[in-house]
């Protein structure tokens, strides 16, 4: 199966006598885990993860089983296949999903107020990224490219100053937004791919999710181009979690669009390199662009 | 020299090529690349037609700015343009430097993705 960046995908089902059980098997590529980005976390962390987030009542995919690194399939795990779609603009248009949209910022705000409420002492070593962590790593890619762009200046320049006092630190997913999430008819059915955990500020899941990167053209509707903010901190509160401002999530939210931002460079750098000489990679430089005119309509508001 | 067929031209029949001919019969990820080399094509036309305005009247705007010499090169004057915002000795208050920004964005995306949300956003 596509999806999952860096991770095979596997779908297969075991029939057992009557019953048949749909099943993913998640697998470090060829078995193997690999040195990949220094951010990313293995399989077995991200199965220990899933248990945590089950746990605290998070819609996630029950793990059966971990492969050891070594056994016969390698590092792995094996997980309930969820029914559902993850393509953000079927989700965004389908008529199979129109009593899901209405729901689903309530949902999301739910979910993530599960995430931000694990106790971070019972999960396994994760990486540890506040606010002034990521401008510092993204800056220094940046640079690192020597392709000035000056919108990505304004932005550093405007971040820097505006830098809002560090939340006490959670679980963030990393990478919770439409794609990475599986929605069904009656809305949010599970949350997937949390390869980008890491510990945190909690109103870094929440504005990713409003990144417009990941509206799929639904502008008007900042929360994942289904919802409003308000109804997902309404729900977010309620569920336990602080209750943040819309204003307090736009330093975020402006982080995600250049974080997006210097990921496309990243994935043309691997073009430019030559290490992977796709067509694909070369053309998502020419994205780089998308977030430089969302960064302006931010900055433009907040100026 | 001559150029006819023009580089539009030539550009124009392989994005054909691969529209009409070349991606019906691809399956799975061949078929998606020809996707992305036939959408990149029709970037590259757009390049050919807007860039040469659109960089003419970004270097006219940054002389202004940065009140550079008529020789600096462009790429000279945005490296110089970073520097002083990095600096802080230029921010989003520099007479005309937002405007700028903003001009030169909506100029590049109108070539790179011109159906993107943020750009009709930014234009409305």
């Amino acid at each position: 199966m596509s999806g999952g960046a860096s991770q095979e995908t596997w779908a297969f089902e075991v029939v057992d006598g009557e019953a048949t059980h749909r099943l993913i098997l998640r697998r470090a590529p060829g078995g193997e885990s690999v040195a990949r980005s220094s951010e990313a976390i293995t399989l077995r962390t991200e199965s220990a993860l899933l248990a945590c987030a089950d746990m605290a009542g998070v819609p996630v995919p029950g793990v059966l089983g971990v492969f050891e690194p070594g056994s016969d399939v390698g590092e792995a795990f094996i997980m309930h296949r969820i029914e559902g779609e993850t393509l953000g603009r079927k989700i965004l248009r389908d008529d199979a999903y129109k009593t899901a949209r209405p729901v689903l910022s309530k949902q999301c705000g739910e979910a993530l107020a599960g995430i931000h409420a694990v106790d971070i002492d019972t999960l396994p070593e994760l990486p540890r990224s506040d606010g002034a962590d990521q401008i510092k790593k993204y800056e220094n890619i940046y640079r690192d490219f020597d392709l000035p762009r000056p919108v990505f200046e304004l932005a550093f320049a405007w971040l820097k100053a505006n830098e809002p006092v560090p939340q006490p630190p959670v679980l963030v997913h990393g990478d919770f937004r439409l794609g990475n999430l599986i929605v069904d008819e009656q809305g949010l059915a599970s949350v997937l791919d949390w390869e980008l955990s890491h510990i945190g500020d909690p109103r870094e899941d929440i504005a990713w999710i409003c990144v417009n990167s990941w509206r799929f053209g639904q502008i008007a509707n900042r929360v994942g181009g289904f919802g409003k903010l308000d109804e997902l901190l309404d729900a977010y509160a309620a569920a336990g979690g602080t209750r943040f401002d819309a204003r307090e999530i736009d330093w975020w939210e402006t982080m995600g669009s250049l974080k997006w931002g210097i990921m496309c460079m990243i994935m043309y750098e691997a073009f430019r390199s030559g290490g992977d000489p796709s067509v694909e990679r070369a053309a998502i430089g020419r994205r780089v662009s998308e977030t430089e005119i969302d960064l302006l309509n931010l900055l433009e508001k907040a100026i | 020299m001559h150029d006819a067929p023009s580089p539009s031209e030539i550009i124009a029949a392989v994005k054909s090529f691969i529209d009409d001919a070349a991606a019906p019969q691809l399956t799975g990820h061949a078929a998606f690349h020809a996707r992305v080399a036939s959408n990149v094509l029709a970037t590259l036309l757009r390049e050919l037609e807007q860039r040469p305005a659109a960089e003419s009247e970004e270097a006219t705007r940054l002389r202004a700015i940065l009140k550079a010499a008529p020789t600096t090169t462009l790429d000279a004057m945005n490296r110089d343009l970073c520097a002083r915002i990095r600096d802080g000795e230029m921010d989003a208050a520099t007479p005309g430097l937002f405007a700028h920004l903003k001009a030169t964005t909506i100029a590049q995306l109108s070539i790179d993705q011109p159906n993107y949300s943020g750009l009709k956003a930014a234009l409305s």
